[in-house]
């Protein structure tokens, strides 16, 4: 069985985050880290492989060269080899094109389940897995609490705003995981020491075929045409005589249109 | 005027219109003529209620696999009516299965995909959308360039307004393949008891160690009633037995994002922060003038609630009596 771990380098905290003059966020000279949703993912995956034979995992990563960290971070907590697609023509790419070139590398490894975090902590779209599947031709399974992997095929739970859905489809498939799905475990000094030995293969665009005017800023499909920050909203205490404030409230709430 | 596409939610439990569709229609006449895409057969009260909202076409998918695979089918109706119709624009509200579709039909269609919008209105050079960065602090307003704009609206940021239309209702046959590409719903598992209304309710009104007893509590159901809400209560609340551990309002009970949270004799610990503080309207009422919960409040009003509250309530009352007359 191979599995594929989409993982990603993020901002550490992301507090103090500024947008550049281009209306990206200025990520440089930032202290990063592996996105935790994906941590939970390449910790499932291990779980995974531990009751099938011969199960490979694939860690993949997108990024600059700073995202090397989250890949090391993959390996450490159970990916046996890392693949990092790094060129410098991906700088600001969007959604499209990030879900095209993890596609072709995905195409490129091979894969019976394709497993990464449902959101990032710092752009969060969500929508790079169900863009993956679609590109891939299989079935997504979107923002898994729990996931459960057998025979050939994969059964997720997950919460709406209604209940819980069951969801299941054939392997291959893409599936993405909350938070909730798992834990990683706490590594081991000897895992640490033994994922640096571990193999991590850096390809560029060229290297999966994609052409490079199909990635970057230059190709995005929607642009941005102006970042403020959001105003605080106005707030208002009042202290007076029940009655009084009691009308002031009612002509609140009938201005809001609560009434 | 040029079409918008909406692919309207349906309710897995009874099959009804989901309020999201209301908000998608109302933001959708700002950019063009909308258009429902229903999955499944165009029922008198699904059409009436996509009507009410402004909708001058319904595309329904009368297969009945729509229940089982909604992306599959949400999908391939709407490559299929963005070929036919060249929509201005194609509005998603922002969910578990929407998020997918948005994303399954910007690939299809090769089109610019921005999620999560909180805002959209038609500028010059197509419907710019205005959605939140992190965590709320930056508002970002985008605009698709290539293709159709796809967007996924945040429904709960956007007040829905009727505005009655007579829709011509025309289907479209989708065939599922004999192994499609797709997940399966193969259980539903709805959620009981009563907490289901309260963090799905548009007004929540808490109570907290302020109401001072068991008998006063009857005034955050009554002000929950009046305002068409749900009542709840914080921890301490919870606590003291006043309300139902089913009802408590924090980090570790409920957590609630209604458009107007009504916060009574409540403090506002961190922890009951946490439960409410993506409320869009805040109101306090308390007599601790330095309560934490004034903070966050868009209107409080420092003062003894036992009285206040009820002057409140004769005031509602008189209010809805008036308009009525």
């Amino acid at each position: 069985m191979r599995i594929a771990v989409l993982v990603k380098h993020v901002p550490c905290a992301p507090g103090g985050l500024v947008f550049a003059a281009d209306h990206t966020l200025s990520r440089a000279g930032r202290r990063g880290q592996l996105n935790e949703a994906d941590a939970g993912a390449v910790e499932l995956a291990w779980r995974i492989a531990l009751r099938h034979h011969n199960a490979q995992i694939t860690a993949v990563t997108m990024g600059p060269a700073e995202a090397k960290v989250a890949l090391q971070r993959a390996l450490v907590l159970g990916a046996d080899e890392g693949i990092h697609i790094q060129d410098e023509k991906l700088s600001g790419s969007d959604a499209l094109a990030t879900s095209r070139v993890l596609a072709a590398a995905v195409q490129r490894i091979g894969f019976d389940l394709v497993l990464c975090g449902a959101a990032s902590s710092d752009s969060g779209m969500a929508v790079v897995p169900a863009m993956v599947a679609e590109r891939l031709g299989v079935a997504a399974l979107c923002f898994a609490d729990s996931v459960r992997a057998a025979d050939g095929r994969v059964e997720i739970r997950r919460h709406d705003g209604h209940g819980a859905q069951i969801l299941a489809a054939e392997l291959p498939a893409v599936v993405s995981v909350t938070q909730r799905c798992a834990v990683p475990r706490y590594p081991r000094f000897a895992a640490i020491m033994q994922a640096r030995h571990k193999l991590v293969r850096t390809w560029s665009l060229s290297r999966l075929g994609i052409d490079r005017s199909d990635a970057g800023l230059a190709a995005a499909a929607a642009t941005v045409q102006a970042v403020r920050p959001a105003t605080g909203k106005k707030r208002v205490v009042i202290e007076c005589e029940a009655p009084a404030a009691a009308v002031q409230l009612a002509d609140f709430l009938a201005e809001r249109d609560f009434l | 005027m040029e079409t918008v596409l909406v692919l309207a939610d349906r309710h897995s439990a009874d099959g009804g219109v989901c309020r999201s569709s209301d908000a998608l229609l109302t933001v959708a006449r700002r950019l063009g003529a909308p258009a429902a895409v229903l999955c499944g057969p165009a029922d008198a009260e699904s059409v009436a209620a996509l009507g009410r909202y402004g909708a001058q076409a319904i595309y329904a998918i009368p297969s009945p696999a729509c229940g089982d695979y909604t992306v599959f089918m949400g999908v391939e109706a709407l490559v299929r009516l963005a070929a036919q119709l060249r929509p201005v624009a194609i509005l998603i509200a922002a969910g578990h299965t929407g998020q997918e579709v948005a994303g399954r039909l910007a690939v299809r269609l090769d089109c610019g995909l921005i999620t999560d919008a909180v805002d959209l209105w038609m500028g010059p050079q197509g419907p710019v959308a205005v959605h939140e960065a992190l965590a709320g602090s930056y508002l970002v307003e985008s605009r698709v360039i290539r293709g159709i704009p796809v967007h996924t609206v945040k429904t709960e940021a956007i007040c829905a307004e009727p505005a009655p239309a007579e829709p011509v209702v025309s289907n479209v046959e989708i065939v599922l393949p004999a192994r499609p590409p797709a997940a399966r719903v193969v259980a539903q598992i709805p959620r009981s008891g009563p907490q289901a209304d309260l963090s799905a309710s548009a007004v929540v009104v808490a109570g907290g160690s302020g109401i001072g007893s068991q008998d006063s509590f009857e005034l955050v159901e009554k002000v929950a009633q009046a305002l068409g809400g749900c009542a709840g209560g914080s921890h301490t609340a919870t606590a003291l037995g006043w309300c139902p551990r089913s009802r408590q309002i924090d980090q570790v009970g409920q957590v609630v994002h209604p458009l107007l949270y009504l916060a009574m004799g409540v403090s506002g610990s961190v922890r009951h922060r946490a439960g409410m503080q993506s409320a869009k309207t805040v109101v306090a009422i308390d007599r601790d003038p330095h309560a934490p919960i004034f903070g966050l409040a868009d209107f409080g009003i420092v003062g003894d609630l036992h009285q206040v509250v009820p002057e409140l309530l004769a005031e509602i009352h008189r209010r809805k009596n008036s308009s009525e007359a």
